[in-house]
């Protein structure tokens, strides 16, 4: 199995990863923090938006969307496309 | 009757997650008894409501806002926050609290839960919409939840009233058990560093001093920057604990978030089975469609172009009824040349007709838009779509610094700035719903279109403006006040209200059937707040108006009122005002008899044709003939040196001085409403009519020039 690291925005729809590490202190990411992605949480890239930014992802059972500036912060790890 | 065991008039509150049906569990239980009202200070709504329980014992409900932390980071969650910790002096420290949480996604509903133990009061935890739990494969076990938290725990399905009873008789209960926190969670120097700031702010007197630890945390939430309820010196106080707490500790905000989230997971762990595979719900199926490239824009151009219908077309029948039924009511006070009417003709018949009567009748002629417009946006809240739409449309708005959510408001605003700038409450961001609001009224609302029409009909003197041409001005016009709506936000996010732009993180809640109840109440008391606030001011400035239309009246030389419409206007406040603002119109081409048009258009755009209708004393009649007569009119006025008046140069001065002025007292009045001051809206009175004279002056100076 071919395991990479990427940030959460270069994910391709459908996509799942767990998170690594976000950077500590910015006040958005805290509260993606609260909201429940943290290193080990389990987040699936859903779709961008038509126009490309924002995008959508799944956590927790949950769906948020958030914009590429955040979503590029957040480090991934994941299998590759198509082994999902 | 009070029966034994029971507690009266205690005070619960109910706090939990946007989207986890408190609202809807607040209507179930406390039906028609509930007040609905403001938080002092901000455009919050405050709800409140009573109900008894199976014992008839009387109990107090607080709705709170939904919040996700109490690490306040939107005013709805500041208030959670203040109302929760009894540092609002408007409202009572809740006894108890209800905890909502949405069961098909309990983890992260769970998050707020673990704060509200903490608090030190009984709490109720209410497992909601568990009927979409088990459908999505998730079974709770509600003796174990209940065994490890310390707190009750009611499965629940408010929108079917199902749980109902057993959430009133443990809401009545004399004695709830002491909740257990999870505060063992907690990293110890994090706790270390919390019980020391605690101790620094008791002894500045800012907290308790037994406040939980957790207490100052809140407080020093550095996300929010407006800290109400907590006087300044403070604040400072505060900033300083948090900085101290940094250092001693780096990142300890998120290792507690961090230690929140495991203690949820090892919570649920035991208590939760989980789906052994998640099949595609209904929302995702959905979701492929609405969000979709293609789809999604022509689902969302569909949805629009339905709101459009309803505020641009059926909003005219009940505007009609409402319009004949004050015109009846006109004339029979004032009578016709068979029938007497009920008053005689007179200054204090004036003043009730021209005056109150139309006041009143310029305040219930919005009810129709804004009942639609709130109508339509409960109704895509309620059932998740009005998330997609910011989705959709947040990468259009973040150009100009705003997020999606601001889209609708701005859209809405095409028909009305009103209920437009009402609209802007659903914007959570401060600073994002600020600047929405001031450039609301740029765009081309619909009392525009009867000026727009004027003008472009009198631009080409003696005939008909082709109907291509008049379509194309039109859309310029409409055009020029999107590009005015798109250039003032960008300007005002770089220069007025620099900082951060607002992160966007925004929940897509599940779909669901809407509940029009839930939908009318919030349309009632969103129609009963206008007419109540800005109701009143703009009734009081409508009498204002009139009176300077009306005084001092002209009289002819034997003392005898004069008859003649024109020269009475003339002769009235308004029409000296007229005079003394012209030579500040002078440059964009305008005389004083366009002056007067101006200042009394300053109650809405369109009164501009009926007041020039007044001032050249034309039968003024609402069709095709009355717009040809004044049309006609206009082109016959001639200036002393005998050139005409109405050049092009000064139509379209005229129009471009529409699109940018802000010429509406109503929306005066409601963003004094909604920003709790006359700083924004006299703000935007000077930015929109000082753009707009501007505009309009090097409009008339160029095409004047290029045509001589």
């Amino acid at each position: 199995m071919n395991r990479r690291r990427c940030p959460l925005s270069t994910l391709l729809p459908g996509e799942t990863g767990v998170i690594v590490t976000l950077p500590e202190g910015a006040p958005s990411l805290t509260r993606l923090r609260e909201m429940g992605l943290l290193p080990g949480t389990r987040v699936e890239f859903i779709r961008r938006a038509p126009m490309g930014d924002p995008v959508e992802i799944g956590v927790r059972g949950a769906l948020l969307s958030l914009r590429d500036a955040e979503a590029s912060l957040i480090e991934v790890e994941t299998e590759r496309a198509g082994v999902k | 009757m009070k029966a034994p065991g029971y507690s009266e008039g205690l005070v619960y509150a109910l706090v939990g997650n946007p989207n986890c049906g408190k609202t809807t569990l607040f209507n179930a239980l406390t039906g028609l008894r509930q007040k609905v009202g403001n938080y002092p200070g901000v455009t919050i709504e405050r709800k409140e409501g009573e109900f008894y329980s199976q014992h008839g014992v009387r109990l107090r409900v607080i709705d709170l806002p939904g919040a996700y932390s109490l690490n306040a980071r939107s005013p709805d969650e500041a208030i959670l926050r203040d109302v929760l910790l009894g540092r609002r002096p408007d409202t009572p420290r809740p006894d108890r609290i209800v905890c909502v949480v949405d069961a098909s996604n309990p983890e992260r509903n769970l998050y707020l839960f673990t704060q509200i133990l903490e608090l030190g009061v009984p709490v109720i935890l209410v497992l909601n919409m568990v009927d979409v739990a088990e459908r999505n494969g998730l079974r709770f076990d509600v003796e174990r939840l209940a065994e490890r938290f310390g707190v009750p725990v009611i499965p629940m399905v408010a929108s079917q009233k199902k749980g109902l009873v057993e959430l009133k008789v443990a809401m009545s209960r004399q004695e709830l058990p002491s909740p257990k926190p999870l505060l063992d969670a907690m990293p110890v120097p994090v706790r270390g560093a919390l019980v020391r700031a605690r101790e620094n702010l008791a002894a500045a007197g800012i907290v308790a001093a037994t406040a939980s630890p957790l207490e100052p945390l809140y407080l020093i939430s550095g996300h929010d920057p407006t800290h109400y309820g907590i006087a300044p010196a403070a604040v400072a106080m505060i900033r300083l604990g948090r900085e101290q707490l940094e250092r001693e500790v780096p990142g300890w905000e998120d290792r507690l978030v961090a230690a929140r989230y495991d203690a949820i997971h090892a919570a649920l762990e035991s208590v939760v089975r989980r789906p052994e595979s998640a099949s595609a719900t209904l929302t995702d199926k959905l979701d492929t469609v609405l969000l979709h490239k293609v789809w999604g824009w022509l689902a969302l151009a569909g949805t629009l172009g339905f709101l459009f219908y309803l505020i641009f077309s059926v909003v005219e029948i009940p505007v009609g009824w409402i319009e004949s039924g004050f015109s009846a009511l006109t004339a029979k006070i004032t009578g016709t040349s068979e029938v007497p009417g009920w008053m005689p003709d007179g200054d204090l018949r004036s003043l009730l007709t021209d005056g109150v009567i139309s006041g009143v009748s310029g305040v219930i002629v919005f009810l129709p838009q804004i009942l639609i417009l709130f109508f339509f946006i409960g109704f895509m809240e309620d059932t998740g779509y009005m998330a997609r739409v910011a989705f959709l449309m947040d990468r259009i708005m973040s150009r100009v610094g705003l997020t999606g959510k601001s889209f609708l408001p701005i859209l809405g605003s095409h028909a009305c700035a009103v209920p437009g700038v009402m609209a802007a409450r659903t914007i959570e961001s401060p600073r994002d719903r600020l600047i929405t609001i001031l450039v609301a009224p740029l765009a081309a609302c619909s009392a525009r279109l009867p000026v727009y029409l004027l003008l472009i009909a009198a631009l080409v003197p003696g005939k008909a403006v082709p109907a291509p041409m008049k379509a194309g001005i039109l859309t310029g016009l409409y055009a020029a006040g999107i590009a005015g709506v798109f250039c003032f936000a960008w300007l005002f996010n770089k220069k007025l209200l620099p900082g951060a732009p607002s992160a966007m993180i925004l929940e897509l809640p599940a779909y669901k059937m809407p509940s029009f109840g839930n939908i009318a109440r919030q349309m009632a008391g969103r129609a009963w707040m206008f007419i109540r606030r800005a109701g009143t001011v703009i009734l009081g400035l409508s009498i204002l108006l009139w009176g300077a239309s009306t005084y001092p009246k002209l009289r002819n030389a034997d003392g005898s009122l004069s008859e003649d419409k024109s020269a009475a206007l003339a002769h009235s406040a308004a029409g000296r005002l007229g005079h003394a603002i012209e030579p500040v119109i002078r440059p964009m081409g305008a005389d004083w008899k366009i002056g007067i048009g101006l200042i009394s258009s300053f109650a809405a755009r369109e009164v501009f044709v009926s007041t020039m209708s007044v001032i050249y004393n034309v039968e003024a009649e609402d069709d095709d003939d009355g717009t040809r007569r004044l049309r006609d009119r206009l082109a016959a006025e001639r200036r002393p040196d005998g050139t005409p008046v109405y050049t092009p140069a000064l139509c379209a001065s005229l129009m471009v001085f529409f699109v940018f002025a802000m010429q509406c007292l109503s929306t005066i009045a409601v963003v004094r409403r909604e920003t709790h001051s006359w700083k924004w809206p006299l703000f935007q009175l000077a930015y929109l009519t000082g753009t707009a004279w501007l505009l309009a002056t090097a409009a008339y100076q160029l095409i004047s020039s290029l045509s001589s």
